[in-house]
């Protein structure tokens, strides 16, 4: 089989998979599964401008919190219907990375890092300071309203599993699509040699903005989704914290890999799940985790994989 | 000779700090041709054709490409007009195929049409002898093999002006003498700007050469008004009357 049906097999195997084991797990575990599947969808927001283009923000919590508070003050306050909301925060996030990657492109390596990290302690300060429609740190419940679709609840758990199934699934399939489009490539590209990539006569600065809009949208839209099926909006979204995860997942699970978003969340999410089972210290026990993967798989997991078995992984 | 000029400068010069590594250098460029810029380490020569390529800001001076001044246009918008260029360090993309490096670089103008640009790259490996290496990971190629990629990858854009800096240097002879088949085969159609310290090289392929010292033209012409001329000897080719 060539590489590119192999990478069908893989992506359709995996959405297959996803799709049958909410018939099979007990309800805790697919619960855990629905976040698990809204995260990685940030993970591959996150990871198509770090494992892509190879460039490290460490403020896309700013991103996930524009869709998450786009889509949620929208619903309660404005009273936007469901699909409108989605897609406005999805804009707002969009708008957003334009503005923030416009500027924080100026600069390149740590400067990036640092532009990038102010500017979501910028946007979480906002979320702060608005405190009387945000309800800050409390944060707020997404009205009722705003979690139907077409008659479909989506606050059940078949409706949150399967709307998580979908919208995971839809920008899965465009991702690994994305890569394969001369537009992925010349992300690839700059990632391997930016340098090179312009004196090739690619305007490299134009896709730097591109692969920056379209990873905060990606991220915003995750954030949304995480609202609509949560139906929690709050402040700790736009933290630090969540401008690091994603690059641990991503780490974890192998950048510039289709799958690997997914792998890290889940493997992370799981992780913390078991070792808290055994142990209060189970931070610990995830840290050291971490620590020994990172050194003996500095590719991530499915980086990993594609060294060694399969290099034919997306 | 006057032959139909594609490039020329005035005045191109850049100063590093104090050091002016280029000054006011008044160049032209023979249409077709194979022209040399040679010169000792540290002359410029790097400096200069990176002035053309954009790559490097100009301190002051023009650029004149088909006679139109591209002094002000970004190094992406100078390779849009039909220039490629080849880096004296080796600089390909490291992590991917030898088919994703050349086809990287046909790309910008095929990616459209997936089946010219699947045969353009196609076409390319076979002229430079990559073809059996297609799928290896470009890190993996022994130093001479990343040097022909970095070739081919210009070759794939049919430039107007293919720009080579140094490209001979950690050839093997087989290699350099087939380097030297392909850029005769390529003069006519494409203009070739080669910097290159193999005089061998130099005498056996450049139809037009200039020398650059401390910064500066010391000389231009034919190899043989160049081979003649008592200041490049003195300077350069070591065997100068007075050396
Ligand atoms: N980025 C830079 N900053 C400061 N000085 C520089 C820089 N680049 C080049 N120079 C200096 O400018 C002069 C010309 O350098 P250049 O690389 O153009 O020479 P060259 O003719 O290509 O030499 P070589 O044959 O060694 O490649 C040298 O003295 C060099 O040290
Ligand atoms: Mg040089």
């Amino acid at each position: 089989m060539t590489a590119h049906g192999k990478s069908w097999v893989l992506h359709g195997g995996v959405l297959a998979l996803l799709f049958a084991l909410f018939f099979v797990l007990p309800t805790y575990h697919s619960g855990q599964l629905s976040r698990i599947m809204v995260l990685a969808i940030y993970a591959m927001g996150f990871n198509i401008l770090f494992g892509y283009t190879g460039l490290l923000s460490l403020g896309h919590a700013m991103f996930f919190a524009a869709g998450m508070y786009g889509f949620g003050l929208t619903v309660n306050l404005a009273g936007f219907p469901m699909p409108v909301a989605f897609l406005f925060a999805i804009l707002v996030a969009a708008a957003l990375a334009l503005v923030a990657g416009g500027l924080a492109l100026r600069t390149a390596g740590v400067s990036f890092m640092i532009v990038t990290l102010m500017f979501a302690q910028a946007a979480y300060l906002v979320v702060l300071y608005f405190g009387e429609y945000t309800r800050g740190d409390e944060g707020f419940v997404v009205a009722r309203e705003g979690r139907m679709i077409a008659g479909i609840d989506l606050s059940t758990d078949a409706g949150r599993y399967f709307c998580a199934w979908v919208l995971f699934g839809v920008c899965f399939l465009a991702l690994a699509k994305l890569i394969k489009l001369p537009f992925g490539k010349r992300l690839i590209a700059i990632r391997e040699n930016e340098e090179r990539a312009r004196m090739l006569g690619y305007d490299t600065s134009r896709y730097k903005l591109m692969a920056f809009v379209t990873s905060g949208a990606v991220s915003g839209m995750a954030g949304a989704t995480y609202g609509l099926l949560f139906g929690y909006v709050g402040a700790s979204f736009a933290a630090v914290p969540y401008s690091i995860f994603p690059l641990l997942w991503v780490l974890l699970g192998g950048a510039g890999t289709t799958i690997g978003p997914l792998i890290g969340v889940f493997f992370m999410f799981y992780l913390i799940d078991i070792s808290s089972g055994y142990t209060n210290a189970y931070m610990l026990i995830a840290g050291l985790v971490l620590v020994l993967l990172t050194l003996f798989a500095p590719q991530g997991l499915a980086g990993s994989l594609r060294q060694k078995v399969m290099p034919w992984l997306p | 000779m006057a032959a139909v000029s594609i490039l020329e400068t005035k005045g191109l010069t850049k100063i590093y700090g104090g050091l002016a590594a280029n000054e006011d250098v008044d160049f032209v460029l023979a249409r077709g041709k194979i022209t040399a810029l040679i010169g000792p380490n540290g002359a410029g020569k790097s400096t200069f054709v990176g002035m053309l390529s954009g790559r490097i800001e100009a301190t002051r001076g023009q650029v004149f490409f088909e006679g139109r001044d591209i002094s002000h246009l970004p190094a992406h918008k100078r390779i849009q007009l039909g220039l490629a260029y080849t880096f004296q360090i080796t600089s390909v993309f490291p992590g991917l195929s030898v088919y994703d490096n050349v086809g990287l670089a046909a790309g910008r103008l095929l990616a459209g049409k997936p089946n010219l640009h699947a045969a353009k790259a196609a076409e390319v490996l076979a002229r430079v002898g990559l073809t059996d290496r297609a799928d290896q990971i470009a890190s993996d190629l022994s130093y001479g093999h990343q040097r022909v990629l970095e070739i081919a990858m210009g070759l794939a854009q049919d430039p107007k002006l293919f720009i080579l800096d140094e490209p001979t240097q950690g050839l093997a002879e087989s290699e350099i003498a087939d380097f030297m088949a392909l850029i005769q085969g390529l003069a006519g159609d494409t203009t070739i700007l080669l910097i290159e310290h193999n005089m061998r090289v130099v005498m056996e392929v450049a139809d037009y050469i200039t020398v650059l010292d401390g910064g500066r033209t010391l000389a231009s012409g034919t190899p043989e008004e160049v081979r003649a001329n008592a200041a490049v000897q003195a300077a350069y080719l070591g065997t100068g009357v007075d050396a």
